[in-house]
């Protein structure tokens, strides 16, 4: 069983859990994610990016937004509570600048919502590989931003935060501050995680200047061991399956539109059973 | 009886629901039989002594010993004879592909010039194992008689049909085995792919409890390779043998264009969420459910009329299911075949999927199909479809399940190695042992064969729980 030993909000809708699961700790990278179930006989399968771990207490790390049947529910949940399943580490780790041949160099981090936690831990390691980590941060208001200190710790000065309404940082989007990168000639890499349309405009930005992009996808899945097909994606004209392939891809090469109607398949039936969840904790605090 | 008395009695039709009302439920569709059609039926059996159907049997049941024992009500040690050989009998009689097996080559069919009367061996088996469910556990309890512990640690990847069998001979030779399973429930394509309409769940979680009653533990939401590799289990977690039983989950898809669009499927997907996630009953599961109007399924095979029949109780009005060559060429069983006609599942024979058509949404709209004739026969012996140039038509569908089989999942192999593959992503074994080529490493089922049956992995299980079983001995 997957115990949960500790449990923060980080802004209204943003929920960190660590949770005990030894075996995944032990064999999880940067860039890898897991599934759970909040129920395993009527609950659905979700997969969250794993934001951080740790080996000596066999524990990972998830952040999550509230936002559909099952992480609403996770986010009823409390420490000492149980998930009963967790299955991972899964997906390729992220291929870091500087660990496998290549020389270090510079490495700008883009992270938007909640795509900010999975960052953080690439970020982290990108660091620790001798490269120059410039992060750039957006949320719609400054309410909305999370691991804001750790990710300056990572940068330093190299931190960049964007709102939408100038609430903190500069006003406009994220892909602004990242094209003035890009023109400065000394970006060798780009990441982003975010949003599917951020990550989108972000490729859309990097494109002319011919910028290695890499994103990180998170599709529907069902089993996440290349079984069920449900997450598969079109990138540079292949099939791929985001569980196995990915879930990091060359950001130039995905069909974004398809991508994105994709997730969206379920939109009606997401929001009935979302409204059913919200239904069943109506009262609670 | 006289053979001449024998071949007069009527063969006993199968009970069924109805097939409007079905249609429309999850329900097992075969009733079963009572003791008394067994009974009859078992005594249509000419008791053949060069015993032809047995070696149809992939397992090589005593047929004409079990249906003796049928035929005079002892059920009982009907079943005993079926056990000496099989291992889940309730699973296989309900989905072997018996007209292609014993009942092929049953001589009362031949005699009869139909092979539809046959004698319905798989029915009969069906029969004497549920008697027995009802009363006992699974199966394998029934069947279970445990050696001393031998203190061995067998390590078995998967729990479909090959897993299930090898778990069980393990066990019974004495050594402690744990199984590991990547989903949140034991029975891999017997719980995840084949319906509740087909083979109920409650059947296949007896033969797991019972497993578990063996002594045998259950780890869910395990994936080998990820969680923990291989190489762990025999060198940190003190294991002694390892057996890889993933079957072939990696669906294949027919690379036309529009593939991706949202509504289309792979089979997998589609029952995986209607099967483990019970996605139907939208009330009490959070699974969303994909309800499409008009649905058309691409492929011949089990899984597409699983996949077809599925679409009918999720509420479509018009069900086609498409296929290449001609329905005697179609490797489904028989029976599902049959039984996708009465629910009223159109059946488009020498017709191929070309493209999928959708609109500014990118949902889907149609599908472009060709028509085709059968030419020369290929390399698998059946003739081979041509397409008809000229001949696309469209059809109005709002959803496509893909249903063309699966590849071996490149998992295990991508994450092990020196576990040797072929061209194919098949895991290379020993044919005696099922070895493969790593010391103490055994694989079986679909992995090694490729997309085939229950009962092939079944056997293919046993075999290789006997070459560890030898291989631990010695």
């Amino acid at each position: 069983m997957n115990k949960i030993l500790e449990k923060k909000q980080l802004s209204e809708t943003v929920f960190g859990m660590t949770i005990e699961a030894p075996l995944i700790a032990n064999e999880r990278k940067a860039g890898q994610f897991i599934i759970l179930m909040v129920d395993e006989d009527a609950g659905e399968r979700i997969p969250l990016t794993i934001a951080d771990a740790d080996k000596e207490r066999g524990t990972i790390s998830l952040i999550f937004q509230a936002v559909g049947a099952t992480t609403i529910k996770l986010s009823k949940m409390n420490v000492g509570d149980s998930l009963p399943a967790v299955l991972g580490p899964l997906g390729k780790p992220t291929d870091i600048r500087g660990e496998n041949g290549e020389k270090p160099g510079h490495v700008v981090c883009v992270g938007g919502g909640i795509g900010v936690a999975p960052l953080h831990s690439i970020a982290q390691t990108l660091k620790a590989a001798g490269n120059r980590v410039t992060i750039i941060i957006g949320a719609r208001s400054k309410n909305l931003f999370i691991l804001e200190e750790e990710m300056r710790k990572i940068a330093d000065d190299d931190l960049i935060l964007v709102t939408d309404d100038g609430s903190s940082g500069r006003k406009g989007l994220v892909t602004e501050p990242l094209k003035e990168f890009c023109e400065s000639g000394n970006v060798d890499e780009v990441i982003a995680i975010g949003p599917p349309v951020m990550m989108k405009f972000c490729s859309l930005t990097t494109k002319p200047f011919n910028i290695k992009t890499v994103v990180s996808l998170n599709t529907i899945m069902i089993d996440g061991t290349g079984m069920c097909g449900g997450c598969r994606i079109s990138v540079g004209g292949e099939t791929k399956f985001v569980c196995v392939d990915g879930p990091e891809f060359d950001g130039h090469l995905v069909d974004w539109d398809l991508m994105i109607r994709r997730s969206g398949a379920y939109k009606a039936q997401e929001t009935t059973a979302r409204e059913h969840a919200c239904n069943l904790f109506r009262g609670m605090k | 009886m006289t053979p001449k008395e024998r071949m007069a009695i009527a063969p006993q039709a199968m009970p069924e629901q109805d097939p409007s009302v079905r249609a429309r439920n999850m329900n097992e569709v075969a009733l079963g039989y009572t003791a008394e059609m067994a009974m009859t039926e078992a005594k249509r059996c000419l008791q053949c002594p060069t015993k032809p159907c047995m070696k149809g049997c992939p397992v090589a049941i005593n047929i004409p010993g079990f249906l003796a024992k049928a035929s005079e009500g002892d059920f009982e040690g009907a079943l005993k004879i079926i056990r000496e050989t099989s291992l889940l009998p309730a699973v296989c009689g309900r989905v072997c592909p018996q007209e292609k097996q014993c009942q092929k080559f049953c001589t009362m069919g031949k005699a009869l010039g139909d092979i539809d009367k046959a004698v319905a061996i798989g029915r009969i088996e069906r029969f004497c194992a549920d008697l027995a469910r009802g009363q006992t556990a699974g199966d394998i309890s029934a069947s279970a008689v445990r050696a001393t512990s031998t203190g061995k640690r067998v390590a078995v990847i998967g729990t479909g049909p090959a897993s299930i069998t090898c778990a069980a001979d393990c066990a019974r030779a004495g050594h402690d085995v744990t199984m590991f399973e990547a989903l949140h429930k034991a029975g891999g394509v017997l719980v995840y792919g084949i319906p509740e309409f087909r083979l109920p769940k409650a059947i296949v979680q007896s033969e797991i409890d019972s497993l578990k009653a063996l002594g045998v533990k259950i780890e869910l939401n395990f994936v080998v390779g990820r969680t923990r590799k291989i190489k762990d289990f025999l060198e940190k977690d003190g294991f002694d043998a390892v057996f890889i039983g993933t079957g072939a989950g990696l669906p294949k898809f027919m690379n036309i264009e529009g593939e991706n669009l949202v509504g289309v499927f792979g089979a997998n997907e589609y029952l995986t969420r209607a099967n483990l996630m019970k996605a139907y009953d939208e009330n009490s599961n959070d699974t969303p459910c994909w309800r499409g109007k008009r649905v058309a399924v691409l492929g011949g095979g089990n899984v597409a009329m699983d996949a077809s029949r599925m679409a009918l109780r999720l509420g479509a009005e018009k069900v086609y299911l498409i296929y290449r060559r001609s329905e005697a060429e179609m490797p489904a069983r028989k029976e599902e075949v049959h039984h996708a006609k009465e629910e009223g599942v159109e059946f488009l024979t020498l017709q191929n999927a070309k493209r999928i058509l959708g609109n500014d949404n990118g949902s889907v709209t149609g599908l472009e199909c060709l028509k085709y004739e059968l030419g020369e026969p290929d390399a698998s012996g059946r003739r081979s479809p041509v397409a008809i140039k000229g001949s696309e038509f469209v059809l109005a569908v709002d959803t496509v399940v893909v249903a063309v089989g699966n590849a071996s999942n490149p998992l295990i192999p991508s994450t092990t190695e020196g576990l040797e593959t072929d061209d194919r992503g098949h895991i290379i074994v020993n044919p005696e042992t099922n070895m493969t080529s790593i010391q103490g490493v055994f694989a079986g089922g679909d992995i090694v064969l490729g997309a085939a049956t229950v009962i092939l992995a079944m056997g293919e299980g046993r075999r290789a729980a006997q070459g560890i079983n030898r291989y631990l001995a010695g």
